[in-house]
């Protein structure tokens, strides 16, 4: 009978060959394209599904509540925490630049602008990815591998409006909510930093903030947000659907999940920065 | 009446249904038997369409499986319980709201009361406490969970029955309160089945018939003496290691004039 070859055997006796790689770009671009779109087919397929799925709203508007719980109170300290940093800082940063012949008013008005156009969106979508998207992916995943969902349409329920919709529900609606509070938090802690160590007077501030800020500013961010929560909602949740093999797969649909839906967010920023600010 | 035609099924290169023919009349219990590995459960999925066929079809009461629009295939769901191989208990909710989802009739399922006793009812079926009612599948051990799973597949009073080795971890006497079980669910409310197991001697005792897959086909079927007669070195190798219990068995069977 031939030795099992364990480790050790390999070690002592087998010789080491250096995998032969050849990398042809064309091939990898041409799959990682193919890959791309049949995911974006796949999501496409997904949205279709939640929106056929709404009108099931006896099963899914009171999970959607227990969600928005999770997601709500679970996420407003960190999102205060991030919005009261980057407000300050952006203050200070502001007050650094802004020397010289330029009013300092100007700068409340940078960092109210900035705040509710880029940073209070972004910043919590981001934080977001991070917290309910990895739960979202880890979640369906374990969902997934443990046969819960097959488990589910077995017994004739719709998956979607059982899991995915209150999910997507709650992330959309709770993300703008949340960039209001970010909002809020940011300007508040940009005043009183722009107060006390720019020398900032409370009537700069106001006409300063007043004189950059439309109130299309204020739609434009909501826009933002609602995207955006939708992003950090709908990928991570695809991802976690199709999650594989066990354990490990789950680990990685979470990972993926992060990373797209955090890509995802920086892409559709530009994007739709350029499309709204025309 | 469930009906496989010529199934087909592989996961990237790997054949695992191979042109399965397989019918099940209404009324009937058929075990299902084959080596670990061998696509059981991959068959059984079909039934309900969790899985679809690559080629082939798949019939449950004329419909075919693969055709169905999400509403229909939801409706033909609830008519088909199905016992998963390894509970696949919503582990997020109690054993009362696991069953309580078995309860596929809307309308009942909104009442709280009968789902109280339905539930209470399951448990029973299964030989669990009513208190196991208020646990988390965490909390149970691997047969209680598994019995917990047939308690959810049974709740919705389906006319279809799915079971993927519904005995296996058990004890003996638990084993065989479960094989009493779809043996009543049979002789009193008709229900079809089709029991994937391990246990020869127990699909010997329930089944109508038995089916054996090997290498992605059904190699041999009948009731149990027409099985035992088979003269197919893979059929007798499989039965082999139970044959002199159920040689046994069959001359009880015999002299006794069974059912089966
Ligand atoms: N989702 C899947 N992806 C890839 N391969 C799969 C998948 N499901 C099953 N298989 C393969 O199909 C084959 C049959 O699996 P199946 O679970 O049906 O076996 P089984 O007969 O139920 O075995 P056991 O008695 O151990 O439960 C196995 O080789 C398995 O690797
Ligand atoms: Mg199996």
């Amino acid at each position: 009978m031939p030795e099992p070859e364990t480790r050790e055997s390999w070690r002592l006796t087998g010789t080491y060959r250096s995998p032969v790689v050849t990398i042809d770009v064309r091939q990898i671009v041409g799959r990682a394209s193919l890959m791309a779109a049949s995911h974006i087919g796949r999501v496409a397929l997904l949205l279709i599904e939640i929106l056929r799925g709404l009108v099931e709203w006896r099963i899914w508007v009171p999970r959607a509540f227990e969600q928005a719980q999770n997601v709500g109170y679970g996420s407003l300290f960190v999102v205060m925490l991030t919005a009261a940093f980057a407000g300050a800082v952006t203050s200070l940063q502001a007050g650094y630049q802004f020397t010289g012949s330029i009013p300092i008013y100007y700068a409340a008005g940078v960092i109210v602008e900035s705040i509710i156009l880029e940073l209070g969106p972004v910043l919590t979508a981001l934080l977001l990815a991070g917290r309910i998207g990895a739960r979202y992916a880890a979640e369906l995943g374990s969902m997934r591998v443990t046969e819960q969902i097959d488990a589910l349409e077995s017994l004739g329920r719709n998956a979607v409006s059982f899991l995915i919709i209150p999910r997507v529900v709650a992330g959309t609606v709770m993300l703008p909510v949340l960039v209001v509070v970010a909002d809020i938090v940011g300007i508040t802690a940009g005043y009183l930093a722009s107060k006390s160590s720019l020398g900032m007077t409370h009537a700069d501030f106001v006409h300063g903030a007043n004189f950059f800020f439309r109130p299309l500013d204020a739609w434009y961010s909501m826009i933002k947000s609602v995207a955006f929560g939708l992003a950090v909602t709908v990928v991570p949740c695809y991802l976690g659907l199709s999650t594989k093999q066990g354990a490990e797969g789950v680990g990685r649909s979470t990972t993926s999940a992060v990373v797209s839906a955090s890509v995802l967010i920086l892409f559709l920023d530009a994007v739709l920065t350029q499309l709204l600010l025309q | 009446m469930i009906e496989l035609k010529n199934v087909y099924k592989r996961f990237g290169e790997h054949v695992v249904l191979d042109g399965v023919d397989f019918v099940v009349q209404p009324g009937e219990t058929v075990a299902l038997l084959g080596p670990s590995g061998v696509g059981k459960s991959v068959l059984l999925k079909h039934i309900n369409g969790l899985i679809h066929p690559d080629a082939g079809e798949v019939f449950v009461e004329g419909m075919d499986v693969r055709l169905l629009k999400r509403r229909e295939l939801s409706r033909l769901r609830s008519q088909v319980g199905y016992v998963f191989q390894y509970g696949a208990l919503f582990d997020s909710e109690n054993v009362f709201e696991n069953i309580r989802l078995g309860i596929t009739d809307d309308e009942a399922a909104k009442d709280r009361a009968f789902c109280e006793r339905r539930v209470v009812e399951c448990l029973g079926l299964v030989n669990l406490p009513p208190d196991t009612a208020e646990k988390y599948p965490a909390e149970l051990s691997g047969g209680m969970r598994k019995r917990v799973g047939i308690a959810r597949a049974i709740a919705g009073q389906p006319m279809y029955l799915l079971y993927d080795e519904p005995t296996s971890g058990l004890d003996p006497v638990n084993a065989s309160i479960i094989d009493s079980l779809v043996e009543k669910l049979r002789d009193e409310l008709g229900v079809t089945s089709v029991v994937v197991t391990h246990d020869v001697r127990s699909a010997f005792q329930i089944a109508n018939r038995i089916a054996l897959l090997h290498e992605g086909k059904i190699r041999a079927e009948g009731n149990p003496e027409q099985l035992l007669a088979v003269e197919d070195e893979a059929v007798q190798r499989f039965l082999g290691r139970d044959l002199d219990i159920t040689l046994a068995q069959l001359k009880r069977y015999r002299t006794h004039g069974s059912s089966l």
